[in-house]
């Protein structure tokens, strides 16, 4: 049993918003759910199948469900943090692949920017019932010094730089200078990124994404519904996820998730790293990019520092395009959560649809990486391979 | 001004109180200086975070043991953008296990991977003592 051409992406669509103040989370959902909608030809009446994470207002998909007012027969909440519209995509192919719905409906809003929600550099409060609550409260985690965490931790095992971590951020913002939507639109170079006040040992403020508004929605639909659809047919051929964690207290913080999670939808989509044309890959720090590469395949284990410096990232220039959107470092990132853009970006790019500037050439072969939650503990991970057929 | 440091459960839940079930052993020794480790009787081997399933084996025979309350640091992080700066840190213990942490007394723009530490207990906002390190 394999999800291999059982399901085709037919509608993406990214709120074009970076700051919505005056609208509701809810109101966010539905608005780029009506956007996917259109984009793939559907109507929400065709919808039999919803799929949202925990940024869905309310306990799983209840409350979004009644206020798109679906009528569904399957319905799927699995909240694997920033990571799980990556996920959710390759859910969504399996439920339509076992009969179980036609027209699957993927959303994700949040304002984070306009709740004022200090996203990085708080601590975030825990469910006292989450089992290393007690042993991790005291120590001060927050997003920045998690991620940092493994940053100095890759440096000193594999000699990575500051610099070579900058060049991820150059090359979102050079990708992100053609993006008219994109928060942070003007090129950098190393030395604005290495010169930007330290947040988190090594890790500058350049080094992070954004805090955005906004959101975005996946249409995924049934090969059948997709070939009647006047639009460019993206298929799904694999996908994997897992969760890294502590392992109980020996554990690697040099690796992630996509170790495994990749191998796992490189296995079903039966290609390689080398036959990718685009790949989006999460970027909440630059060493979340970096570590995702490597454990990819796209470059040996510790050779991620060599591998993005000089320009490899930007598109036209370097082996592996990028993140053409401007990626969450420069363009957007959502509910504070990038898997959903992730998507959206590799969708734009197999149909052709990317911005000129960065448009791959013959992109055939596409795949979106995430990374939810903390990379300095425990992590979800998710990898979708799509095809241009 | 030192960073105020939660404590080990966040509140408004209880803090773990002397004596109070299994982890409550654990506490009691960190309030006497002593830094203990879960060790499954089974297996033999130490796991950090504490549980009462040891996640080697799946045994439930875990006995808490006396450590050497020394290590080196895995890796850290200064948190520049806070009041205080402060030093998050994972220590492999000479035990085996690497735990989470905060390193403190010391010049943080002097320390590096693989420093040798040992243990101290730092008083925390409203619950027992939690263990932290310095700089041998």
């Amino acid at each position: 049993m394999t999800i291999k051409g059982k399901a085709y992406i037919a509608g993406a669509y990214e709120h074009p918003t970076r700051h919505a103040p005056d609208k509701t989370v809810a109101q966010l959902h539905a608005e780029v759910a009506l956007g996917a909608l259109a984009d793939a030809g559907l109507t929400r009446a065709d919808v039999d199948g919803y799929f949202c994470a925990g940024d869905a207002p309310g306990p799983g998909p209840a409350s979004m469900a009644e206020y798109l007012n679906l009528t569904l027969r399957h319905v799927d909440s699995t909240e694997l943090g920033g990571s799980s519209y990556v996920a959710l995509a390759g859910h969504a192919a399996a439920a339509i692949a076992l009969g179980k719905c036609d027209v699957a409906l993927i959303t994700l809003a949040g304002r984070p920017r306009s709740e004022g929600v200090a996203t990085g550099t708080v601590p975030r409060l825990r469910d006292a019932n989450q089992p290393e609550a007690g042993w991790e409260a005291p120590y001060g985690l927050t997003t920045a010094n998690g991620y940092a965490m493994c940053a100095m931790r890759h440096m000193h095992q594999y000699g990575t730089t500051s610099e070579q971590l900058a060049w991820i951020k150059v090359a979102a913002s050079h990708h992100a200078q053609h993006n008219p939507n994109a928060m942070l639109p003007d090129p950098v170079t190393v030395a604005d990124v290495v010169g930007s006040p330290l947040i988190a040992d090594p890790l500058h403020r350049l080094d992070c994404c954004v805090i955005s508004d906004g959101g975005g929605a996946l249409i995924v639909v049934r090969p059948e519904i997709a070939r009647k659809l006047n639009r460019p047919l993206v298929k799904i051929i694999g996908a994997g996820e897992t969760v890294k964690h502590l392992s109980g207290g020996a554990f690697d913080l040099t690796t992630s998730g996509a170790a495994r999670s990749g191998p796992a939808a490189f296995a079903e989509a039966g290609i390689t790293p080398g036959d990718i044309k685009y790949a989006s890959i999460y970027d909440s720090f630059t060493i979340t990019v970096l570590i995702q590469i490597e454990d990819l395949g796209f470059c040996e284990k510790g050779a991620g520092g060599k591998f993005v410096a000089d320009g490899n990232l930007i598109s036209g220039v370097g082996k592996l395009p990028f993140n053409t959107d401007g990626g969450g470092l420069c363009n957007n990132h959502p509910a504070n959560r990038g898997g959903m853009t992730k998507v959206i970006e590799a969708v734009r790019q197999l149909r052709g649809d990317a911005h000129p500037a960065v448009q791959v050439k013959n992109c055939d072969l596409a795949l979106a990486q995430g990374t939810g939650m903390q990379l300095g503990t425990r992590h979800c991970s998710a990898t979708l391979i799509l095809e241009r057929e | 001004m030192k960073r105020k440091i939660p404590a080990p459960v966040p509140l408004p839940f209880p803090p773990p109180q002397a004596g109070q079930g299994w982890v409550g052993t654990f506490w009691d020794a960190a309030r006497k200086g002593r830094l203990v480790v879960p060790v499954c009787t089974a297996c033999g081997k130490a796991h950090w975070y504490p549980r009462a399933i040891c996640p080697f084996c799946d045994s439930d025979t875990i006995e808490w043991r006396d450590t050497l309350g020394k290590g080196t640091i895995y890796t850290f992080s200064v948190m520049r953008r806070a009041k205080e700066p402060y030093v998050i840190a994972y220590v492999k213990l000479a035990e085996g296990p690497t735990m989470m942490t905060n390193i403190v007394d010391c010049d943080f723009d002097a320390l590096r991977i693989g420093d040798a530490v040992t243990v101290v207990f730092e008083e925390t906002e409203a619950g027992p003592p939690v263990p932290m390190f310095k700089p041998v």
